[in-house]
C-alpha cells in the first residue's frame, strides 16, 4: 500500500506549491527588497538606500493624511458594522414573538437573511457605480432625492457628498457598511444557532428582557466571532482602494477633494504607478503589512476573554 | 398583555405576595413592549429598503432617458425600451464579459483542481513538512494584496504576460489558493478514510482513488469553494486593473467586467449617456444575482466558512 507514495505525493503539490510561492510569496519577499532602494520601475537600475524611503514616509504630510483617514476606518467601520450586524443577527434568530413556545426569529427571518446579503456578493466596480449614482452631486442623486422628498433638504442646495471635504470619507464608509452588515449578520448568526435553546428560554423563564438577555446572554456567548469579524474589518478598513479610486475627485486613484479621502493604498498606487516611485510605494507597502499585523494582534488581545464552552 | 387569556384556571383569589406569573404563550420576554418590536421590526424593513432601494433604482434607470436621468430622482420611465442594453453592449460590455468568461473558465477550473491536490495530500498524507506547507499556503490570506502588487507587475511584465489571459488565469489560481485549500483541507479531514482503503486493497493507484473516489465524495465542498471563487474571481478589481492595461496602442482591449465597468463610468460621465452604464451595471449584476439566489446556501456557507476558524 506504501508504494510509490512520495512520488504521488511530490506530483500532486508541486503545480500548486510553486505556483503559489512564484506568483504570492515571492513577489512578497521582493516588496520588503525593493522598500530599500529608489528603483523608479521603469528601468532595471535602482540604488541601495537604506531606510531612506521609510525616513520619507515619516515627513510625507500626504502619507501622514492617509494613515489618519486608515486609522479613522479602523475604529468606525468594526463598531458600526458588529453592532448592526449583532442587533440584526439577535432580531433574526431569537427575537421573534412566535406563537409556538420555544426561542425563534422574527417573522421572514429567510427572507431578510437573503436580501441582507446579497450586497455581500456585489463586486466594488458594481459598487463605484451604484453610489456614483446615489451619492450624485445634484437633486437627482437618490440620497439628495429622498432627503428632498421628506423635506430635510432644499432641492436648490443639495449636498455635494463626495466632493466635500466634510462627509466624503463618512461617505465611504457608508458604502463599507452597507456591503458588509448582511455578511457578519450571517456570521453571527451561525453562531447564534450553535448556543442551544436551552439558554435562550432559562434566562426569559427567569425574567430577563430581551436586552438583557442580548447583553448577558448571547454577546459573552458571541465573543469568538466577533473578534473573528473584528480581524476580518480591520483587514478591510486598511484597504478602501476600489472606492477612493473610483468615486472620489482627484487625478490618479481620487483621494481628493484636497486629500480629504485619500488613505494609504490609493497613495501606494499613485506613488507605484502614476509618480513611476516603485520602491517608496514598496515602503508603503510594508508599513501596510506591518500595520494590518499589528491592528490584528491587537485586536485579537484587546477582545480576549476567557472562552465559555456550551 | 392584559387581554391574554390564561389558558389554566387561576383561583380567583390571588394573594398579592403570589409570585409573578411565568410568561405566558405572547409575552415571550418580560419587557418585550409594543414600542420595542415596532421599532426593532421597522429597522429591518428600513434596512431591507435601504439595500433593495438603490438596486432597483438603478435597473430602472437603465429604462429612462438620460434628461430624465439628470432631472428629478423620482422620475419613472417613459417608455420601456432596451436600447441602453444595446449600447451598453456595443460599448463593450458584452466583450468584457467575454473576457470574464475566457479568464474564469480556465481560472476556477484549475483553482479547483490544483486547489484540492494540494489540500488532499496535505489532509490525507503524513510526510514532514506537510504542516509547513499547510501553513504557507493559508498565511497569504492575512496579507493584503497590494503589498505583493508591485513586484508582481513587473514579474509578468519580464515574462510578457501582461494584458495577456494566461498571465491573470495564472495569478487569480495563485491568488485563490489559500482559501480553497484551507477549506478542502478541512473538507478531505472530515470524509471517511474506509472506501480509500478498500480501493487501495484492491490495488488502485493514489492517483487514481483521488479522481475516481475521493472527488466525487467531496462534491458539496468543492462545490462550495468552487462558487466562492467564481464570485470572488468575478468580483476581482485591483489585478485586472494592474494586469491587464493595454500595453501599447495596438494591444488588444482584453478588459475584464468589474475593469471595463470603472472605464465605461469614466467615458459615461463624458458622453453623458448614464442609461448605457446603468444598463451595463444591470448586465455584471444579474449573473452574480442568479447564482447567489440559486446557490444561495452554499454561497453562505461557503463566505462565512473562510472565517470560522
Amino acid at each position: 500500500m506504501r508504494h510509490r507514495r512520495y512520488p504521488f505525493i511530490v506530483g500532486f503539490l508541486i503545480v500548486p506549491v510553486a505556483l503559489y510561492a512564484v506568483l504570492v510569496i515571492w513577489p512578497y519577499i521582493q516588496t520588503f527588497g525593493y522598500s530599500l532602494t529608489d528603483w523608479s520601475g521603469e528601468s532595471q537600475t535602482m540604488h541601495f538606500i537604506g531606510l531612506k524611503n521609510y525616513t520619507a514616509l515619516l515627513s510625507d504630510h500626504v502619507f501622514l493624511t492617509a494613515l489618519e483617514h486608515n486609522g479613522l476606518l479602523l475604529v468606525f467601520l468594526p463598531v458600526i458594522t458588529i453592532l448592526l450586524a449583532l442587533f440584526f443577527a439577535f432580531m433574526l434568530n431569537v427575537g421573534g414573538q412566535g406563537r409556538t413556545g420555544g426561542v425563534q426569529g422574527v417573522a421572514g427571518a429567510a427572507f431578510y437573511k437573503v436580501v441582507f446579503f446579497f450586497p455581500q456578493v456585489l463586486s466594488v466596480a458594481i459598487l463605484a457605480v451604484l453610489f456614483e449614482a446615489v451619492y450624485r452631486s445634484d437633486a437627482g442623486g437618490l440620497l439628495n432625492g429622498v432627503l428632498v422628498k421628506i423635506g430635510l433638504e432644499n432641492s436648490q442646495n443639495p449636498i455635494e457628498w463626495l466632493n466635500d471635504p466634510g462627509t466624503v470619507l463618512w461617505c465611504l464608509l457608508a458604502i463599507m457598511v452597507w456591503q458588509g452588515v448582511g455578511f457578519y449578520l450571517v456570521l453571527f448568526s451561525a453562531a447564534m444557532q450553535s448556543i442551544p435553546k436551552e439558554i435562550f428560554e432559562a434566562a426569559l423563564l427567569d425574567g430577563a428582557g430581551r436586552a438583557q438577555t442580548f447583553f448577558k446572554v448571547t454577546m459573552p456567548l458571541l465573543w469568538d466571532s466577533v473578534q473573528t469579524a473584528w480581524v476580518y474589518l480591520a483587514i478591510a478598513a486598511m484597504d478602501f482602494f476600489a472606492l477612493v479610486s473610483t468615486l472620489t475627485p482627484g487625478t490618479a486613484y481620487g483621494g481628493g477633494p484636497d486629500y480629504h479621502s485619500e488613505v494609504l493604498s490609493t497613495y501606494l498606487m499613485r506613488n507605484f504607478l502614476y509618480f513611476g516611485k516603485s520602491g517608496y510605494a514598496c515602503a508603503m507597502g510594508v508599513v501596510i503589512l506591518f500595520l494590518t499585523l499589528i491592528v490584528s494582534v491587537l485586536a485579537l488581545r484587546a477582545t480576549r476573554r476567557e472562552r465559555i464552552e456550551f | 398583555m392584559s387581554t391574554v387569556e390564561d389558558p389554566t384556571p387561576t383561583p380567583v383569589a390571588v394573594t398579592a405576595a403570589a409570585p409573578a406569573r411565568p410568561p405566558g404563550r405572547d409575552e415571550r420576554f418580560a419587557d418585550s413592549g409594543k414600542a420595542l418590536n415596532v421599532f426593532s421590526h421597522g429597522f429591518l424593513v428600513l434596512w431591507a429598503v435601504m439595500i433593495v432601494l438603490p438596486l432597483v433604482w438603478i435597473v430602472l434607470g437603465a429604462f429612462k432617458t438620460s434628461t430624465e436621468i439628470g432631472g428629478s430622482a423620482w422620475a419613472w420611465p417613459t417608455n420601456w425600451n432596451l436600447g441602453a442594453f444595446g449600447r451598453a453592449w456595443e460599448n463593450g460590455v458584452g466583450g468584457f464579459l467575454v473576457h470574464t468568461l475566457i479568464v474564469l473558465v480556465f481560472s476556477v477550473t484549475l483553482t479547483m483542481l490544483f486547489g484540492s491536490m494540494a489540500a488532499y495530500v496535505l489532509a490525507r498524507y503524513e510526510f514532514p513538512g506537510n504542516r509547513l506547507i499547510y501553513f504557507f499556503f493559508v498565511a497569504g490570506a492575512m496579507f493584503p494584496v497590494y503589498l505583493a502588487l508591485v513586484p508582481l507587475f513587473f514579474m509578468l511584465k519580464n515574462l510578457g504576460m501582461l494584458n495577456t489571459y494566461q498571465g491573470l488565469i495564472l495569478v487569480y489560481v495563485a491568488y485563490s489558493m489559500p482559501f480553497t485549500v484551507f477549506f478542502m483541507h478541512s473538507f478531505f479531514r472530515t470524509l471517511p478514510t474506509a472506501l480509500h482503503e478498500a480501493a487501495m486493497i484492491d490495488g488502485c493507484s493514489h492517483t487514481r482513488a483521488f479522481f475516481q473516489i475521493m472527488l466525487p465524495i467531496a462534491k458539496p465542498g468543492l462545490l462550495s469553494v468552487g462558487i466562492f471563487n467564481v464570485l470572488g474571481q468575478w468580483n476581482q478589481y485591483i489585478l485586472p486593473l494592474t494586469l491587464m492595461q493595454k500595453q501599447s496602442g495596438t494591444d488588444a482591449d482584453h478588459s475584464v467586467l468589474t475593469q471595463g465597468l470603472v472605464n465605461l463610468m469614466v467615458q459615461s460621465g463624458y458622453k453623458n449617456d448614464m442609461p448605457a452604464l446603468f444598463a451595463g451595471m444591470t448586465i455584471a449584476m444579474l449573473p452574480v444575482l442568479v447564482v447567489y439566489l440559486s446557490f444561495q446556501r452554499q454561497v453562505q456557507a461557503g463566505l462565512t466558512a473562510g472565517t470560522l476558524k
